[in-house]
């Protein structure tokens, strides 16, 4: 599988470092369903404004969200491409230790029928 | 199905597999130990591995080499860093150059796989744990996961062949 254009390094501390936070999972979960503003998301956690607008700095910063500006409120949503693009990098290892697995499993039950 | 669970931590930058097996756990271990059996799971389907040093002490060296199905080769070698009989082991796992030697530009992984009684049969988990997000880059850059996505689904005919 190719990932295109090519990921930097850096590109991609910051994509696995802002999903690392549960908080930022959360957030992000919510906005991938429905856009929402930062006052919105705010509302929802046992934490200051300026804590949640943090966390959504940090989502953007690794373009796992954009912002948009609506009037005077600023409105967040969720980059589906960025997020398939962290599962994907892990998917692929997930991917090789299920063909081991099950190259085992077979090689395992292939010996036992034939002693 | 022998996979019961993957556990993937981005921020460790870890990967752990429990799998489940019906044969006791000296027969799993057995697998691991001898060349012959390791490098008929070991590579994928489709980029076959094979053994060509297996010194399964502490301390021993291991080298293998798959071929891809348009010929081409990649080589690692794991070297043994502990080994409790037949509970656990763990390995430093890397690649090696055309020459021989360990691919100094390459990443080298740490796996620790563990071994116990469970249900009559094997639980086995294994962590893998990656040195960077560049690594992990680098590692899925060597064309080992198109052999890969190819070789899904097709694990049970290429064994039977065999």
């Amino acid at each position: 599988m190719v990932v295109s254009p090519e990921p930097s390094a850096d590109y991609l501390d910051g994509l696995f470092g802002a999903l690392a936070d549960a908080t930022r999972r959360d957030i992000l979960a919510r906005v991938m369903d429905a856009e929402a503003s930062v006052s919105e998301l705010a509302a929802r956690y046992p934490m200051s404004f300026a804590a949640v607008q943090k966390h959504v700095a940090v989502l953007e910063q690794a373009q796992l969200v954009v912002k948009r500006r609506d009037g005077r409120t600023q409105r967040v949503a969720g980059n589906p491409d960025a997020v398939r693009r962290a599962n994907r990098l892990l998917q692929q290892f997930e991917e090789i230790w299920r063909s081991r697995v099950g190259g085992l499993d077979e090689l395992l039950s292939t010996s036992n029928q034939g002693e | 199905m022998p996979v019961v669970e993957i556990r993937k931590d981005p921020e460790a930058l870890t990967m752990t597999v429990v799998a489940q097996f019906a044969a006791p756990v000296n027969r799993v271990w057995a697998a691991y130990a001898d060349a012959r059996q390791l490098e008929r799971f070991w590579g994928p389907p489709t980029w076959p591995a094979k053994f060509v040093r297996h010194d399964f002490v502490v301390g021993g060296r291991s080298e293998y080499y798959m071929t891809g199905p348009d010929g081409g080769q990649s080589a690692g070698f794991f070297e043994f860093l502990s080994i409790d009989e037949p509970r656990s082991f763990k390995v430093r796992d890397g690649f090696l150059g055309p020459d021989g030697q360990q691919a100094e530009s390459m990443p080298v992984m740490t796996m620790v796989f563990n071994f116990e009684p469970h249900d009559g049969g094997t639980r086995m988990v294994t962590t893998t744990t990656f040195p960077s997000l560049e690594a992990l880059e680098q590692l899925l850059g060597m064309g080992m996961e198109e052999g890969l996505t190819a070789a899904m689904g097709q694990i049970d005919a290429v064994l039977a062949d065999g």
